[in-house]
């Protein structure tokens, strides 16, 4: 999918995420997370792997994580992403 | 370095004091009397009342590399520790030592006379951003955690010395007769004050309800006080007590309540002369909740409710569900109100609510305690003091004399909060010793300690969710994802006192 204009999805409730998304030339994720000393590699790795699945090769991708489990990841970068591949 | 006997090593010594590492929680003997203070003397005629806070700091004689102590009453509402080290600061006294019953956010506003040397330690733990900034080592300030029956012990036993006690009187007469039921500043029962009052070198009483004598009822006498200053607000009402607290709507805390009330009841302690103590959180008064149903449906009176007190017990008072509060602090407008008026409803003090080394503490009659965690490990070891980026942010109130005191002490938690897992197979700093904690009560299951065979088969005949602690772990583990460890420095910035003396665990700076 190609990131065509910005968009987001999510909230910041506790268990919850952010996610916004805009056009750019390179693929860049930028985490800010209430638990990035912990959690912050796996965030990372997940980002990734759903934005390889949805082959998504460039944008600029920031998430203000509040300790989102995997699933809720998936479905706030999906749903981000969704947005902003509309016409 | 020492070795405590739950693995823990501690300084040998912190701030000065030889630390004793932890051991168990029942058999560490006292030695010794009780402390003093000199004797006194006035004569007819003679006036207390000083112009102003800074009168009555010269009058007690405060000098540098003194120890100073306020009560936490107030909460996050208390003006007065700010108004008292402005006072101080202005006075030019350095190196003050402050040994309050506990200190909240709002204090963080001493946090440039911890830099300027104002204030050099806290003999007692913190809430907020002292311990937060004194975590990430950008103050230098040690800090002594205790709890409620320790700080009691302390300072009968002299190892804490007060020099000066501020103590607000939100109702206080000029010879220093007070109590904490009314003045714009009520906040009820005045029970981690007494301490003060009794071992402190010099008493002020401090109001901003200064009536003629004689106040009465009486909670702190004029035999204890020295100076009364009036000023014109001790603190912001709003945030002394609470208009009311009330049961949580969070569907995971209305099924660890559930499963808390269900475990009461499997335990069969819930009978006639039944007691029990829990906090003020939502979770908690959803199991005094449940509580009062099961009561009510059985026709079951209970003997006392204890420890910090809010409108759900005094309703249950009322009821006749309990023949007496024990109060050592109120948390809502209802229970202000019913400490003042119920003749059941009893103020005491820490020393008789929780001190270990007395004739005997109601912690030791209580038969339920509901207590929280920030976490708890596979050892049912619980920490309440530092959150799991490390940093100390709670005090650690009447959490251990309570699990020690009980015949069934309960955690309820969460299993997963922000993505955290709260089974860990070690917590980042212990609190509460595994020992005196008996069941682990999450959303997810629960958790018996292997010391209860018998409960743990009576809850699995009930068919609850019992699980081995190890197994619940895992579960909520394959959620969150293995969490990287935290580092620490070396450097000892706090040491967690358990409640007789020793010290149980330390707590490190964070690296950053």
């Amino acid at each position: 999918m190609e990131i065509r204009r910005k968009a987001q999805a999510g909230t910041m409730q506790s268990s919850d995420m952010m996610v916004f998304v805009e056009p750019a030339q390179e693929l860049t994720i930028e985490i800010e997370s209430t638990v990035v000393k912990q959690f912050g590699h796996l965030i990372r790795q997940r980002i990734e792997g759903k934005l390889q699945q949805l082959d998504v090769r460039s944008g600029r991708i920031r998430v203000s994580d509040r300790g989102a489990l995997d699933y809720a990841i998936d479905a706030r970068v999906e749903t981000a992403i969704a947005r902003a591949a509309e016409e | 370095m020492a070795r405590t006997s739950l693995g823990r090593w501690i300084p040998e010594t912190f701030d000065g004091r030889l630390c004793r590492p932890y051991q168990d929680p029942f058999s560490l003997q006292p030695m010794g009397q009780r402390a003093t203070r000199a004797l006194r003397r006035v004569n007819p005629g003679h006036n207390k009342v000083m112009a102003n806070l800074t009168e009555a700091i010269l009058a007690a004689g405060l000098k540098d590399g003194m120890t100073i102590s306020t009560h936490h009453h107030l909460r996050n509402g208390d003006a007065l520790l700010n108004m008292v080290v402005r006072a101080i600061h202005a006075l030019g006294i350095q190196d003050i030592t402050i040994a309050s019953s506990s200190v909240h956010p709002v204090h963080a506003e001493l946090l440039p006379y911890i830099h300027s040397g104002t204030i050099r330690a806290f003999e007692c733990g913190v809430n907020g951003l002292i311990g937060e900034m004194a975590s990430k080592g950008e103050i230098r300030c040690p800090i002594t955690v205790r709890t409620h029956g320790g700080r009691a012990r302390a300072l009968m036993s002299g190892e804490v010395r007060v020099d000066v006690a501020f103590i607000a009187a939100p109702c206080c007469d000029p010879f220093g007769n007070m109590n904490g039921i009314a003045g714009p500043s009520a906040c009820g029962s005045l029970g981690y004050a007494t301490l003060d009052a009794d071992y402190a070198e010099t008493v002020i009483a401090v109001t901003d309800y200064l009536q003629p004598y004689p106040v009465a009822p009486i909670s702190i006498a004029q035999t204890q006080v020295d100076y009364v200053v009036a000023v014109e607000s001790l603190g912001d009402p709003q945030k002394i007590v609470s208009t009311t607290t009330r049961t949580t709507t969070d569907p995971i805390g209305l099924m660890i309540a559930g499963y808390a009330a269900e475990v009461i009841e499997a335990s069969g302690l819930l009978k006639d002369g039944f007691s029990f103590q829990t906090g003020s959180g939502g979770t908690s008064l959803a199991v005094a909740d449940r509580l009062r149903d099961k009561m009510l449906a059985a026709g079951i009176k209970g003997s006392f409710g204890s420890g910090g007190i809010t409108g759900y017990f005094v309703d249950m008072l009322e009821q006749g569900l309990f023949r007496t509060l024990f109060d050592v602090q109120c948390f809502d407008l209802q229970a202000v109100r019913s400490i003042g008026s119920n003749p059941g409803h009893v103020e005491i003090g820490a020393d008789m609510y929780a001190n270990p080394f007395n004739g005997g503490a109601i912690v030791n009659q209580l038969d339920v305690v509901i207590l929280g965690a920030t976490e708890v490990d596979v050892d049912f070891n619980v920490n309440v003091n530092t959150e799991s980026n490390g940093y100390l942010l709670h005090n650690t109130g009447g959490h251990s004399d309570t699990a020690a005191g009980a015949k069934l002490s309960i955690i309820t938690v969460p299993s997963i909060r922000g993505r955290l897992p709260i089974i860990r197979d070690a917590v980042t700093t212990i609190t509460t010793p595994g020992e005196t904690i008996d069941v682990i009560v999450t959303e997810r299951g629960i958790a018996v300690n292997d010391r209860h065979s018998d409960l743990k088969e009576e809850l699995l005949r009930r068919h609850l969710p019992v699980k081995d602690i190890r197994e619940l772990q895992q579960e909520i583990v394959a959620l969150t994802g293995q969490p990287k460890p935290l580092e620490f420095e070396d450097d000892v910035i706090a040491v967690i006192e358990y409640r007789d003396g020793s010290i149980i665990d330390c707590v490190r700076r964070v690296k950053a």
